[in-house]
Formats: C-alpha cells, structure tokens, sequence
C-alpha cells in the first residue's frame, strides 16, 4: 500500500515533464507575458560558518511564481542562480530519491524537490534545516551522527548458513511482501528530524528512520541474526525514547510508516 | 566559431599574464631547454602552504557550529500537540495527586482540613459558574488524558498508525475529553 502510494505521488511530482521543449529545466519556466507577475516572499535560513560569532539570521528573497518552477527545489535553485549565489543547500537528483533536499519548509520537514510552491503569494514560505541538527551552513544540516547510527544497526543481511544449492539466497512472495513499506526508505532523515524524542535524545535514541531500517532487517526472513538484533534494541534508550508521537509517520515524504515499523519492533521485543 | 573564441582568449588572458609562457608555448621548447628541464612550466604565485591540520578546523566549526531551531518552528499539528498535552495532562494529574496526598497525611500536623467532607463544603461554598469552571478544569485534564490512554493503547497494539486514523482519533479524542469534562462538571 505504501509503495503504491509512492507511486502516485512521483506521478503527481512528474507532470510538469509536459513542458515545451525549449524551457529550461528546474529553474526557470517560459513566462506567460499576459499574467501579472506574481511575486512570493522565501524567507530562509542563513548562517556561515566562516563568521561564526553572527548569530543566524532569516534572509527574504522574492521570486515571480510565473518564472518559477512548480517546487520549492526550483525556487531554492533559481534564488541561488539569480539573487544569492552564497546560499547553499544540499540537492541531486529532484525526483525525491537521493534525500538530500530534506530541509523544513513552511513548518514541515518534507524534500523540496517532492514539496510544491503554495501558489498563495500572500503568505510568505519559511525555509529551515532540519530541526535540532548541527548547521554547517545555511540549509546544510550535519548528518554524521545519523549515519553513524544507520552503522550501528548493521544494515545488511547477516547469515551464516549457506542455501543447500548454493545459489542466492531465496524468500516466498509473502516473505517478500513483508518488506514493503520498509524498504523504499531513502534516509533522507525527515522523519528522524521531526521527532521531538530524538531532538532532546538523539544521542542514544536511534530516531524513527534507523529504526525503520532496523525493523527492515527484523522482518527480511533471510537474515539469521534476529536475535542479536533484538538484544541489541533491548534496553531503555534505543526504541523505547519513541512515545508514538508519529510526527514520523505524518512528515515521510516517501509516505512510509516508520511509526508502525517502531510499533512492531515493541511488539517483537515484547514476546 | 565558439571554440575560436575561447581558445582566442585564454590566449589573449595567457599573454597579458604569463608572457614567458607564452613565448614558449608558441615558439615550443627549445632543445636546451628540455635539456635542462626548463621547459616545464611553473606556476607564477604559489598558494601559501596550510600549516593547520586541516582536521583542527573541522574540529573548531563543529564546535561553533549552531542548532537549527526546532520546536518553535514546527508546524502545530494534533499529533505532536496532543501528545505533549497527554504528557503535560499526565504530569500534573499525578503531580495534584502527590500534592494533595501529602497534605492529606501532613494534615493533622499542619491543622490542615483536607478531607473529602471539607472539600465538599468548601466546593459548596462557592458561586455556581466557579464551581463549573474549577470542576471542567480539574476534570479536562483527567478525561484527556483517560481517552487519549486508550489511543495509545491501541498504537501498542499496532493498530490505528496510518496517517488519516492518527488525525481523526486525535480530534476525537478532544472532542470526547471537553464534552465528558463538562458533562463531569455539570454533575
């Protein structure tokens, strides 16, 4: 279902493919001489590390909605492109499968190349990093303790029986089925960033997306190492600082559940 | 065309900057020169050497580094405003429950009347919207946090944890909670 889901929604993002030809790609659209401009205010956050003493500051940027693209990775590049060439923000691939736009904007922490531009010019957009992470600079968050957690929890098939004909390593259709929804996570760390328990924990909490890779490898019937994986999550810090606030499961820009895979992860341990 | 153009200028800039190199780019290097290894050409100012370990100054911006705000930018939504008002509900409910249970055993010492009959009559005593008003906000907090238990029982269970379910059971939950509150009160 929630790959399904998926699916719908990077159809949704693609149709702005039916452009004419000679438009410019992400930045720019071919602008429509009849209609008013219409301009919108981006308010973003800015801090540089080469002053670190100044304090960090929310910078305005207006953009004509007409000549923007439809998302907000659009607006963020053509203000880099036009108006601020020091702004810096992380992107790749715009079709919100790399995660590295992952940022808070308007309130939410979503991907901005999956997060379209109110078209309401009234209000003003506000742009953050990820909340409560380590800035490096402007909408770049430091992610290294993130990914050191994804390394805690071994992410990878651990066996040591080899299959009797020595071919790959099989499961059922069934078996398959259960790690959909699990799988298509792409650690953008929107859901991790989100979760009030792992701003004030997150040194021992693994947050919300570590835990729905470790429940991926719960669930996966090939691996051997259930219950080392268990007893690794068994104590009061690493699954149990989730309080179901399901902030997760309301931002995933993926549309994935990763408060139902912690939901699952308490039920195992508690058999 | 364009090539022309380009290769033209970077000629042009090379003249005007490094004039020996491009009098041996053009005339080509003499075999004396090879000879002597004077045909390589060297850059004209040098980047100054970095003496810092360059892991030191990771280390120092790290340490500058500030947090990306958090909780006062984040959007009010039910699931995360409900979830702190259960908390908050939690804490005081048990935190007027110590409070009141010490002063129930410290009563006969202190002289305090804190006994169900004098709280009664204290209740009593007052004006009809106080005695509704007080009651709603004693009893908000103990149905919010009653109805929203049964919520989270149910997430431990593993039910109820897709996105639209989370939203509805939310409000519902302050609907039930302010309507049985004040039901409570007009008791």
């Amino acid at each position: 279902m929630a790959s399904l889901r998926t699916t719908s929604r990077l159809i949704a993002a693609s149709r702005p493919m039916f452009r004419p030809a000679f438009a410019r790609t992400y930045a720019t659209v071919e602008p429509t001489p009849s209609k008013q401009p219409k301009m919108k205010t981006f308010k973003v956050y800015r801090w540089n590390p080469d002053q670190p003493s100044e304090k960090p500051t929310m910078q305005s940027y207006e953009l004509d909605l007409n000549k923007t693209g439809p998302m907000m990775l659009d607006a963020l590049i053509r203000i880099k492109n036009e108006l601020d060439p020091t702004l810096t923000f992380r992107r790749s691939c715009r079709e919100g499968i790399c995660g590295s736009c992952a940022m808070n904007i308007d309130g939410v922490n979503t991907l901005a190349c999956l997060c379209r531009i109110p078209t309401e010019t009234k209000a003003e957009s506000r742009i953050y990093p990820l909340p409560h992470t380590y800035v490096v600079k402007d909408l770049v968050p430091d992610l290294t303790h993130f990914y050191k957690q994804y390394k805690s929890i071994k992410p990878y098939l651990q066996r040591d029986t080899p299959t009797e004909d020595g071919l790959e390593f099989r499961q059922s259709p069934e078996d398959r089925k259960k790690l959909d929804g699990l799988y298509e996570c792409i650690l953008c760390a929107c859901c991790s960033t989100s979760c009030p328990s792992y701003w004030w924990n997150s040194e021992e909490y693994l947050g919300p997306a570590i835990l729905l890779q470790s429940f991926r490898w719960l669930a996966d019937s090939r691996d051997e190492k259930t219950l080392e994986r268990k007893a690794a999550l068994d104590n009061s810090m690493s699954v149990y600082r989730c309080h179901t606030i399901l902030n997760c499961t309301r931002t995933c820009p993926k549309g994935l559940n990763p408060g139902r895979a912690i939901a699952e992860i308490k039920k195992m341990l508690a058999v | 065309m364009f090539s022309q153009k380009v290769a033209q200028q970077s000629l042009r800039r090379l003249a005007v900057q490094q004039p020996l190199a491009m009098r041996s780019s053009i005339l080509g290097a003499s075999p004396v020169a090879v000879a002597l290894g004077k045909n390589i050409q060297t850059r004209q100012v040098t980047s100054s050497p970095n003496t810092e370990d360059p892991n030191q100054i990771l280390v120092k911006q790290r340490l500058a580094r500030p947090i990306a705000p958090h909780l006062s930018i984040y959007r009010p939504q039910i699931g995360w405003i409900g979830s702190s008002l259960h908390r908050i509900s939690g804490v005081a409910l048990s935190g007027a429950l110590y409070v009141w249970a010490t002063a129930y055993l410290a009563s006969p010492v202190l002289g305090l009347h804190v006994e169900s009959a004098s709280m009664v009559a204290a209740m009593a005593a007052l004006p009809v919207a106080a005695k509704i008003l007080l009651k709603t906000t004693l009893a908000l907090p103990f149905t919010y946090h009653s109805f929203n238990g049964l919520r989270h029982l149910m997430w431990d269970l593993g039910r109820g944890l897709s996105n639209p379910v989370i939203i509805k059971t939310g409000w519902t939950v302050i609907g039930l909670s302010v309507a049985s509150a004040v039901g409570l009160a007009l008791l």
